[in-house]
């Protein structure tokens, strides 16, 4: 049991963080109005949980200009698609009880 | 011997005592993983659910589809009454080219039911959105529209075509199968299930398309009565 509670990942343990993982897991790119719609949050709340997962090298971010308006967009790194997969495993093989 | 006693009940008060003890460790060790258990259950559902809403369109209602088989069914009747009721045959008039007011009417009722029928499905997701308090116009829905739009934009320049060709007989099964079509397509950006209804209307469209001149029957098969019963589906579903 200890070995996959091992597996899980920090980065992943708050809701919030293991949501925008998961919009970037299916779709190839996500802007922030995007993400703070379908999660509901305050945009302070969603961009400090960017920003650890852009430290932790999980997501990169575009930033691009549409007309005048900045465009920041955000898509999951190969590193974070693997991460995220192990931490889902994870999480299924705690359920299954295989661990104990 | 009363010390003897007395050192025996003791004991035995002793063993039960760590029973008990072991019996609420386990206890306890069980509740411990069942809570442990249903966070994990509530993660991965979040994570289902996230990847869904980010992906599905999931605000279409079983009320639009029910309506859209009432119009069809309306204007298949209307249809049936000017085709079968007319003077001429407007089936010629198609044919020859000449564009006479009975076959004016006959596309004016198709264009009604193809406006209603989008109007309905537009009104009903909005106000299914509103109250959950989300947006409509969703990365999703616009995936969605954008997939459907293909093969429904392909199958009416076609239909427009064996109009004009005179080709009437075909006009009918070439709508169900393109819609069809684009139901199976839609099937990854909305309910999953709305695959089945495209599987059917495209088989129906085939075997329109074999037994041409009962179209009419078939389009208000494909269109209506299917779409009433996936509806009702729907609507017994979700409740909504």
């Amino acid at each position: 049991m200890i070995n996959f509670f091992q597996d899980l990942d920090k980065a992943f343990d708050n809701k919030i963080r293991l949501g925008i993982m998961s919009v970037l897991m299916v779709n190839e790119f996500v802007d922030f109005t995007e993400l703070k719609q379908l999660m509901s949050l305050t945009d302070g709340n969603l961009a400090s949980h960017i920003k650890a997962l852009e430290k932790a090298n999980y997501i990169s971010v575009k930033k691009s200009f549409l007309g005048r308006k900045p465009n920041t967009k955000y898509s999951a790194t190969e590193q974070g698609k693997i991460a995220f997969k192990k931490h889902v495993d994870a999480l299924e093989k705690i359920l299954k009880g295989k661990g104990l | 011997m009363t010390k003897e006693k007395n050192f025996i009940f003791l004991k035995k008060k002793k063993k039960t005592l760590s029973q008990i003890q072991y019996f609420s460790k386990f206890a306890l060790c069980n509740t411990k993983h069942f809570v442990m258990d249903t966070k994990i259950q509530e993660e991965l559902k979040h994570i289902r659910s996230m990847m869904e809403k980010s992906t599905r369109f999931l605000s279409l209602s079983g009320w639009a589809g029910i309506m859209a088989g009432i119009y069809a069914l309306t204007g298949a009747y209307f249809a049936y009454r000017l085709i079968y009721k007319s003077k001429t045959i407007i089936y010629y008039d198609f044919v020859d080219g000449k564009f006479s007011t009975g076959a004016f009417i006959l596309l004016g009722i198709a264009l009604a039911i193809f406006v209603l029928t989008l109007a309905t499905a537009l009104y009903t997701s909005s106000r299914t959105t509103k109250k959950a308090n989300k947006k409509l116009w969703t990365p999703a829905a616009i995936k969605l529209i954008y997939n459907m739009a293909i093969p429904l934009v392909v199958g009416g320049i076609l239909s427009i075509i064996l109009i004009l060709k005179g080709t009437i007989g075909l006009v009918a099964p070439v709508t169900l199968i393109f819609y069809g079509l684009s139901l199976i397509l839609a099937a990854n950006y909305t309910y999953g299930n709305v695959k089945i209804l495209g599987i059917f209307e495209v088989i129906i469209g085939l075997i329109a398309s074999y037994y041409q001149g009962y179209g009419l029957f078939f389009w208000a098969l494909g269109f209506g009565i299917f779409h009433i019963i996936y509806g009702i589906f729907m609507y017994l579903k979700y409740k909504k």
